[in-house]
């Protein structure tokens, strides 16, 4: 196991300023400060501003008096929140195994990943290229453990310890207040008179479990790697959304098709790199809320058969459907929406099939019919255990084991929804009758004698008429 | 003179009449078929039997003839070879106990409704050219000359059997398909086939459904 740590020493700052729409002048002059209504503390301040002797922890009126022209923003953790796990899920790029445990850190495991992405100093550079473009103030170290990495990011920059014999002098010269260490431990420690982790190791092991506790020296283990350390691991989330607003008011659905692209190219993008596929999203147009006053956004609801994380065939069918169904009003903004992903199970295909017209499979067959005739339009039919015709069979959307259905007499091929009256009387009756009596316990009730019949025209028919003589005839089914 | 005198000839004559034999601009390519399970039919046909990767026209001009009953013992055989079988805008219920008793595996017959023709045909186009197919057929109200030229070169691309069912009224007008058969009932069902692709249609028609055949 190798972990890097990226430490996020401005969090607040650059979760701010990546919000903020223009880069204007007042950021420069900007602190951050708690939402302590009473006494306002400072929780972090842009390099102008500490440089003129403003620090975290100071009051608000103390850093006003240092530095007169000072602007103020709320510390908002739900925004510090979101940034650090959009940088997970950039981490998730490089590593299945990122945590976001420690609160003001990233940590990724890059043992797996250096074998892919090539060497440490060239991954490393890589990543701050990104993280630069990102707007991220990052310090960035190596070590085998995760702790030990994040207490090397924290005294120097772009550290790389790569086995234990190196960690260990490492972590000997660390100063105790950098190891990630209990605040009041620390004080403690420091009071005695030590200062580097190394005076720490040497203690007798009894002695601190006992003056500091245990949670101290299993602390120390796992920074040191003598003891296991399970990091909780990053899941990517579970939904997708993703929104594309227009400087100007789209009207066919066919100029609509572009953002489309992109943003289910997105939608692709993500599911395959957490390995998933989509089965339902939904697109929804916004429409201008000034003009079409209290128009709901219009939202397109796209079903697939399973799962599926094929740009192309997804994008296939956003089209279908938006070609299908009108949209009432210009859309300003497009959202892809997709609260369920499920996991994706790819096709498995012949090695030596010969490859067939579009390349399609029946589920994306049925899926392309569906977005356009609608979610009814394509079905299977099941026979079903019952001697009344019309519940003789169902309709079925997915494949179910059938099940061994009696045979009765002769059946038409076709069967006409709701009887209608025979046309003149029949040329010939080529069998029958055949009594169908039955239902008296579900109000299905029917009492008919069927026949084969044969019309004037040549045509063979399945007719019935009712059990007493004078009843007319009604035509059922024809034998096509 | 030398050509007369083998023409004259009896023995090559029946050579000649046999539908198997083009004379014409030799195209040579084996076309793929899937027998129809009519005896009589498959003789009949070129191909001895539908020809894959093109369109069929069955016309007829009343219910109950047995325009199924031409069809059914290929979609019986394609279903039980798990391949697909799509019914698109059915003028009736398929009604599935009596394709199972006709041995049509329901697992691999699907239905497609539509609400206009527009919808059927580009619902049949569809099936036709996905390649997913074995078998697609169509029941379309009406379908233009181009439509069913649509229809055919889906039908070639995708590999498929394509089959329209059509109202015995258009037998009069040119048709893109490759075979058309018109089904005539009387004493019994007899089956002419107007155009097939690959030989001249035979000038006789193909009993398909003898006259008073007690059903069951």
């Amino acid at each position: 196991m190798l972990w890097a740590a990226l430490l996020l020493p401005r969090l607040g700052l650059d979760a701010l300023a990546r919000d903020a729409s223009v880069r204007d002048e007042r950021l420069q002059n900007l602190a951050l400060i708690s939402r302590d209504q009473a006494r306002p503390l400072i929780v972090d301040a842009m390099p102008a501003v500490r440089a003129a002797g403003v620090h975290r922890g100071q009051t608000l009126a103390a850093a006003q008096a240092l530095f007169p022209s000072l602007k103020t923003a709320p510390h908002d953790p739900a925004r510090e929140q979101k940034l650090r796990e959009l940088l997970a899920g950039w981490a998730y790029g490089y590593s299945s195994q990122v945590s976001l445990r420690e609160a003001d850190a990233v940590l990724i495991e890059i043992g797996g990943s250096i074998k892919l992405f090539g060497p440490w100093p060239r991954l490393e550079a890589r990543w701050r290229a990104e993280l630069g473009e990102l707007g991220i103030s990052h310090r960035l170290a190596v070590a085998p453990t995760a702790l030990a990495a994040l207490a090397l990011a924290r005294t120097q920059d772009g550290t790389l310890v790569a086995n234990p014999a190196t960690l260990r002098q490492a972590l000997d010269a660390l100063p105790i207040a950098q190891a990630g260490l209990d605040a009041l431990a620390v004080e403690a420690l420091r009071g005695m008179g030590l200062s580097r982790l190394r005076e720490v190791r040497a203690l007798p092991r009894a002695g601190l479990i006992r003056r500091f506790g245990a949670a101290f020296a299993d602390h120390l283990d796992r920074l040191c790697g003598a003891a296991p350390d399970p990091l909780p691991l990053y899941r990517p989330p579970d939904r997708f959304h993703a929104r594309m607003e227009f400087d100007h008011e789209i009207e066919s659905s066919e100029t609509l098709r572009f953002p489309l692209r992109r943003l289910i190219g997105d939608l692709c993008a993500f599911l395959t790199s957490r390995d998933g596929g989509v089965q339902r999203l939904e697109l929804v147009l916004e429409h201008d809320p000034l003009q079409f006053k209290g128009l709901a956004p219009t939202r397109l609801a796209i079903g697939l058969q399973s799962p599926s994380r094929d740009a192309r065939s997804v994008l296939d069918l956003c089209v279908l459907r938006l070609q299908a169904s009108p949209v009432p009003a210009p859309v300003r903004a497009l959202n892809v929406v997709a609260a369920q992903l499920p996991p994706f199970v790819p096709l498995a295909r012949d090695l030596f099939d010969e490859p067939r017209g579009a390349q399609l499979d029946w589920p994306q067959l049925a899926d392309r019919l569906r977005s356009r005739l609608g979610a009814d339009a394509v079905y299977a039919l099941a026979a079903h255990d019952d001697p009344r015709p019309e519940r003789a069979w169902r309709k079925r959307v997915s494949a179910a084991a059938a099940a061994p259905v009696r045979r009765l007499g002769p059946r038409p091929s076709w069967l006409l929804r709701r009887p209608l009256p025979l046309r003149g009387e029949p040329a010939r009756i080529l069998a029958g009758p055949e009594r169908i009596e039955s239902g008296w316990w579900d109000g299905g009730d029917l009492r008919r004698d069927y026949y084969v019949i044969e019309t004037r025209e040549g045509q063979r028919a399945w007719a019935f008429r009712g059990i007493d003589d004078e009843a007319p005839w009604l035509l059922h089914g024809w034998f096509a | 003179m030398a050509v007369f005198a083998v023409i004259s000839n009896p023995a090559i004559a029946d050579v000649l009449r046999d539908p198997r034999v083009w004379r014409g601009a030799a195209n040579e390519q084996a076309a793929a078929f899937e027998p129809s399970g009519h005896a009589a039919l498959d003789a009949a046909l070129p191909h001895r039997g539908w020809t894959q990767g093109a369109l069929t026209e069955i016309l007829f001009d009343a219910d109950g003839i047995g325009e199924l009953d031409l069809v059914l013992p290929a979609l019986a055989r394609l279903t039980r070879q798990r391949r697909h079988v799509v019914l698109v805008a059915t003028p009736y219920l398929p009604y599935p106990p009596a394709w199972c008793a006709r041995e049509v595996d329901l697992g691999y017959l699907h239905c497609v409704e539509t609400q206009s023709d527009i919808e059927a045909l580009w619902a049949a186009e569809q099936c036709l050219r996905s390649g997913v197919c074995a078998a697609v057929l169509c029941w379309p109200r009406q379908a233009s000359d181009r439509a069913l030229r649509r229809l055919q070169v889906a039908a070639e691309s995708g590999g498929a059997l394509g089959f329209v069912f059509r109202g015995a009224r258009a037998a009069a007008n040119p048709s893109p398909a490759a075979t058309r058969i018109q089904l005539r009932a009387g004493e019994g069902t007899s089956a002419r086939i107007l155009k097939c692709r690959g030989a001249h249609p035979p000038a006789r028609p193909v009993p398909l459904r003898a006259a008073t055949m007690r059903v069951g």
